[in-house]
């Protein structure tokens, strides 16, 4: 019995049950009139999963998103190796993506506008921007991290540069690679959701914004809740993806 | 030097040295010495140790042999060819072991195999020979975290095995296990090198390990990197492990280092 309650799993459930009773307590005081229990707003979650609002808004919300990230995955990772095996390559693009990463997102997001207008095309911009630096910066360093040693052991035992690349560098660079895209990705969520509430409401972002302006918090909540949900959904699934695929290693550390 | 010399020098190099490292020099950026025109000869089928304290380029010089870094001046000949780079006449046990984290036992044993290009089912069956060879059988599917220190040394060189290069090159092997498998190692060691009929290059900082398995002991000193001497420990191999240790040729030799040493331990 010992081991259930101290176990990870128990743990984690645990403090989510701490959150939500607070939450109830919170909103039954209440302390905002625009705080709605946490019952009422699971009531307006499974009411908008009836009523098809959730089923149309995320097909939208997810486009950019999914578009955005695939593409920041892909560059960013291409880009990434790239720098860390070239100082060259870091000479180059590692500004850029110091300094995306600094930026102030919500600043550009008028530039964005004028040059993509308001439709897919200027989410996705939103959603790159906010995913690639640091997808990027993590894959550098992957690779720069990578221990020399097992680079001259590649060399020691005749392999070629690309040998080691692909059977040294990358699987040794992986962890970092995957922690980069779980940033990415959820920085991703940020971005698309940021788009919505600044760009034109759509999706998600409208749930929130329509509601809110209904006064209908429960419903508001509800949409805040059901995609921090999915964000989080997400990220344990390319999490699960990489110890599954990647590092069979670390299967039982977990 | 006349040609008939340089001819008598190759031909030496040719019959008895598996290994003739000729007038290397090796400069490190910033104008660092790491060593000046070394030459050493190391005999086919035997253990020779490069024995020195840090700073004495003793690793730089196996690193040389190994054609992981150039030699800034002289060469090395390898079976009477020089050294451009690895070859697969030689193989290498790392300080560190340099295992692969994320790859099993089997795959690290095999993984000099797999980049030379042996089909899979061929490297699998060599490696499993070599991790028996070693006494890791039935760890073939572990993954370096869950071995101890000696037991992933034991992967190492059972790797730089299983490609069967005439030449195995050991950077301070048992430098990071502990005393009691370093003990146990350097006993299997000595059966290795009865068996396996390879020449094998191994630098120590320890005086008592390279007596106990070489055949013959170079001791480096540092600045500026030089052969002090050569010295052949005579020790009876035919007895126990226990009754070597307290032969009193094997005390006698480990003193006749010391000696040699100890004013650059200062």
């Amino acid at each position: 019995m010992h081991d259930v309650f101290t176990s990870k799993r128990f743990l984690k459930y645990f403090s989510f049950a701490i959150v939500f009773a607070l939450w109830e307590i919170g909103g039954r005081i209440p302390i905002s009139p625009a705080f709605p229990t946490f019952s009422a707003t699971m009531v307006a979650l499974w009411q908008m999963l009836m009523d098809g609002s959730m089923l149309q808004a995320y097909p939208e919300t997810l486009q950019p998103l999914l578009i955005g990230v695939a593409i920041a995955a892909t560059l960013g990772i291409a880009a990434g190796v790239w720098m860390g095996l070239s100082r060259f390559g870091e000479w180059l693009l590692s500004p850029v993506f110091i300094v995306a990463q600094a930026a102030p997102l919500a600043a550009l997001i008028p530039l964005l506008v004028l040059a993509y207008g308001i439709g897919l095309t200027a989410k996705v911009m939103v959603v790159l921007i906010m995913a690639m630096p640091v997808i990027v910066l993590n894959a550098m360093s992957g690779v720069r991290s990578t221990n020399n040693s097992l680079i001259e052991m590649g060399t020691a035992f005749l392999g070629s540069r690309k040998d080691v690349i692909t059977k040294i560098i990358l699987p040794s660079a992986s962890p970092v690679i995957f922690a980069g895209l779980r940033l990415g990705l959820s920085a991703g969520f940020i971005g698309a959701i940021l788009s919505e509430l600044l760009i034109t409401p759509t999706g998600v972002g409208d749930l929130i914004t329509f509601n809110q302006s209904r006064a209908d918090y429960a419903r508001m909540y509800a949409a805040i809740f059901s995609i921090i949900a999915v964000a989080v959904i997400a990220l344990d699934f390319l999490e699960w993806i990489e110890v599954r695929w990647l590092r069979p290693d670390r299967k039982g550390a977990r | 030097m006349s040609m008939q010399q340089t001819a008598a020098v190759l031909d030496r190099s040719q019959t008895d040295a598996a290994v003739a490292v000729r007038g290397v020099t090796k400069i490190y950026e910033g104008n660092v010495k790491a060593l000046e025109n070394m030459t050493l000869d190391f005999p086919r089928g035997q253990l020779t140790s490069l024995l020195g304290p840090s700073g004495c380029g003793k690793t730089t010089l196996l690193k040389i042999i190994a054609g992981l870094i150039p030699a800034t001046g002289g060469e090395v000949l390898v079976n009477g060819r020089a050294v451009k780079g690895p070859g697969r006449d030689r193989a290498f046990v790392f300080q560190d072991f340099a295992l692969m984290p994320w790859a099993t036992v089997l795959r690290n044993v095999g993984f000099g195999l797999e980049l030379r290009g042996v089909p899979q089912s061929e490297r699998e069956a060599v490696s499993e020979r070599y991790i028996k060879a070693v006494g890791l059988s039935g760890f073939e599917q572990s993954f370096p975290h869950q071995l101890s220190g000696g037991m992933r040394q034991r992967v190492g060189l059972a790797r730089a095995l299983a490609v069967d290069a005439d030449v195995l090159l050991m950077d301070e092997p048992f430098s990071a296990v502990d005393e009691q498998n370093r003990r146990k190692f350097q006993e299997d060691m000595l059966a290795l090198v009865e068996q396996e009929k390879k020449t094998f290059i191994f630098v120590t900082h320890s005086i008592e390990e390279a007596v106990y398995v070489s055949d013959k002991v170079a001791v480096l000193l540092p600045r500026p990197s030089r052969v002090s001497e050569v010295i052949e420990p005579k020790i009876d191999r035919s007895v126990s492990p226990d009754a070597m240790r307290r032969d009193p040729d094997y005390l006698d030799t480990v003193e006749r280092i010391w000696t040699a040493l100890r004013t650059y331990v200062e």
